[in-house]
């Protein structure tokens, strides 16, 4: 395991390397000269200043290999900068208080996602046809296709404005000092219901609809069959010879769909004013402050990566397959 | 292609789908004709009107017609749509057959590109590439095309690591036939099946990635009306003008709904081993 575990490791590596040569070259892809290409822009002035900066600190008119090795030598040392807003302070510490509040926006999430489309995904498919399935299916298919940001202004008229039940802004109310620690934690709660709702919707069709075919596919194998001849009832059968075997795939598809999900907070984040990453970003955008866009790009796709190498050692972890055919590999 | 045709037939929902999906590019293209005002004609008289006769959908901020603003909305969804997903699928397809039919470095270099940018969550990715660019509908269609080829690529590798080895590639190779040749003329049409599947698939998620890009101000600017930006103005009038943020919501629903399952459609009628298991059940079950 060990041996499986350090050569996802090594195989990690190269994508790092590669994240900064990506990130790299989107500091390169501004064409032409900043003025001329900023005319429209309301805030000409500024992007043309922000330009003038970013061009100091990445040193853009020394040669590519000059510029890139003593960007990489500051990534090293995690220094991304400092921010051009007129805070100006640094940008891993602008990153760095976002960042816990984004994490635990999305594992919340993972964690609502797999706890119901497990059991979703195994009863449309062990019961394929019936009601509830035909149901499922619908709400994947509209959960596929809702905007996110759309279901999130439904929800906030019904909710906040209709209702008065909800907050629908920020993380917490602005007597949030003055309130019992007990009563901190329910405001605190109450906030993060919305978006998580919203965040989870989307993911959760998706998931639904890869566990059903997973199962699906799963009980038509021989060994159910032999499971079921042996006179084991339906109940073991299913939720433990099927379900185990069913929710493999699912690790590596959730692997996969981490970027999907981490980037929905973008627009969550945005339309909550949740002080996230992904408001960061959109903030960071508007302002064209450089230093904190590319710090935000690195550390999200690093953190991407490692969630990737989790899932990945994982799916060594549940399905010992994974890692015999890893050490065939190596010999 | 008379079965798949059948099969497309049999399957109610996907035939919905693909009427809606033609209606819709219907729509788009009759927009000129069909809106009842000029889509971005102020009528500072008829500020935030309710939906009314002259007005099917209410009137926004600046008093113009939101039914004929989404009209031309839809153009931009299409175009946007179209585009994209035919850059992603050039690119895929170039990649792709480079990859599955060369193999070892080419391959190996193709691929690990493709695991790279999957590592980049789109939309930081998309963002950060917008931030150096000046946003219109030209930029948008470009980066959301060049941000999205992985999934083609990896489909187009698959179907020719599988089709390289069969006896009319391998004949046409034995007489002599160019590289080019035997994956232009004998390779490819056999792999254009599941491409078509993943364009039709494509084109929603590309809809959806520029409403959402549109709706946080980044995207199609001002005064071009795009479903998504339509919602970015009416979200601020949200307490007062509730159809401003409904319709077009709505309307992007209904568009990728139908794509989606005119896609799945489409895939279920060209896979004849899915048909066969699903007709065997059918027959098990009757």
């Amino acid at each position: 395991m060990l041996w499986y575990a350090l050569r996802r490791l090594v195989l990690t590596l190269p994508l790092l390397i590669g994240i900064t040569f990506i990130s790299f070259g989107v500091i390169h892809l501004a064409p032409g000269e900043p003025v001329d290409l900023q005319a429209g822009d309301l805030n000409a002035q500024s992007s043309a200043q922000a330009r003038q900066l970013l061009r100091e600190m990445y040193g853009l008119d020394q040669p590519l290999a000059v510029q890139y090795g003593n960007w990489l030598g500051r990534l090293a040392r995690l220094d991304f900068g400092r921010s051009f807003a007129p805070d100006a302070r640094p940008v891993l510490q602008k990153i760095g208080e976002r960042l816990p509040v984004t994490l635990m926006l999305n594992i919340v999430e993972l964690l609502i996602i797999v706890a119901l489309a497990v059991p979703i995904g195994m009863v449309s498919a062990t019961r394929q046809y019936s009601a509830f399935d035909k149901i499922t299916t619908v709400f994947v298919f509209v959960g596929f296709a809702t905007p996110d940001f759309w279901l999130a202004l439904l929800l906030m008229i019904l909710f906040g404005t209709e209702l008065g039940w909800l907050p629908i802004s920020g993380l917490r109310s602005l007597n949030w000092e003055y309130m019992s620690f007990w009563r901190q934690q329910w405001d605190f709660v109450g906030h993060l219901i919305l978006p998580i709702l919203v965040a989870t919707f989307g993911g959760l069709a998706g998931f639904s609809r890869y566990m059903r075919q997973s199962m699906l596919e799963v009980i038509r194998q021989d060994y159910i069959q032999s499971a079921r001849a042996k006179g084991l009832s339906e109940r073991v059968v299913i939720g433990k010879h099927a379900l185990r075997n069913a929710m493999l795939p699912l690790v590596t598809i959730l692997g996969l769909s981490l970027p999907g999900l981490i980037g929905g907070s973008v627009i969550v984040e945005s339309i909550f004013a949740i002080p996230g990453m992904g408001q960061l970003m959109v903030q960071a955008v508007f302002e064209r402050d450089y230093p904190v866009i590319m710090g935000n790009l690195v550390i999200v796709a690093v953190l991407t990566l490692v969630a990737n190498l989790l899932a990945d050692i994982a799916y060594g972890l549940v399905d010992p397959r994974i890692r015999m055919s890893g050490r065939g590999g190596r010999r | 292609m008379r079965d798949f045709w059948q099969a497309f037939a049999k399957n109610r929902l996907a035939v919905v789908g693909g009427l809606i999906v033609l209606s819709l590019v219907l729509l788009a293209v009759l927009a000129p004709v069909l809106a009842p005002s000029d889509p971005n004609r102020p009528n500072l008289r008829n500020m935030l009107g309710e939906p009314s006769r002259g007005h099917p959908l209410g009137t926004d901020q600046l008093g113009r017609d939101v039914f004929s603003r989404m009209l031309y909305g839809a153009r931009v969804s299409l175009a946007v749509g179209f585009v994209s997903v035919g850059i992603a699928t050039a690119i895929g397809i170039v990649l792709g057959s480079l990859a599955g039919y060369n193999g070892g470095v080419v391959d190996a270099t193709i691929m690990r590109l493709v695991d790279l940018l999957l590592v980049f969550p789109r939309f930081f990715l998309l963002l950060a590439v917008l931030a150096f660019l000046r946003p219109s509908i030209w930029t948008i269609m470009a980066v959301i095309g060049l941000t999205g080829w992985m999934g083609v690529t990896r489909l187009v590798r698959a179907e020719f690591l599988a089709l390289k080895e069969r006896e009319f590639v391998l004949w046409s190779q034995a007489v002599g036939a160019t590289g080019f040749r035997v994956v232009w003329r004998h390779i490819l049409p056999n792999a254009m099946a599941p491409v078509l599947v993943a364009m039709t698939l494509g084109i929603p998620a590309a809809i959806l990635t520029e409403s959402g890009l549109s709706f946080l101000g980044l995207g199609v600017q001002p005064p071009f009306a795009t479903w998504g930006n339509i919602l970015n103005e009416g979200k601020d009038a949200i307490e007062i003008a509730w159809w401003l943020s409904f319709y077009p919501g709505l309307a992007i629903l209904i568009t990728v709904l139908s794509y989606n399952l005119l896609g799945e459609g489409i895939r279920d009628a060209l896979d004849p081993r899915l048909r066969q298991s699903r007709r065997r059940l059918a027959a098990s079950r009757g």
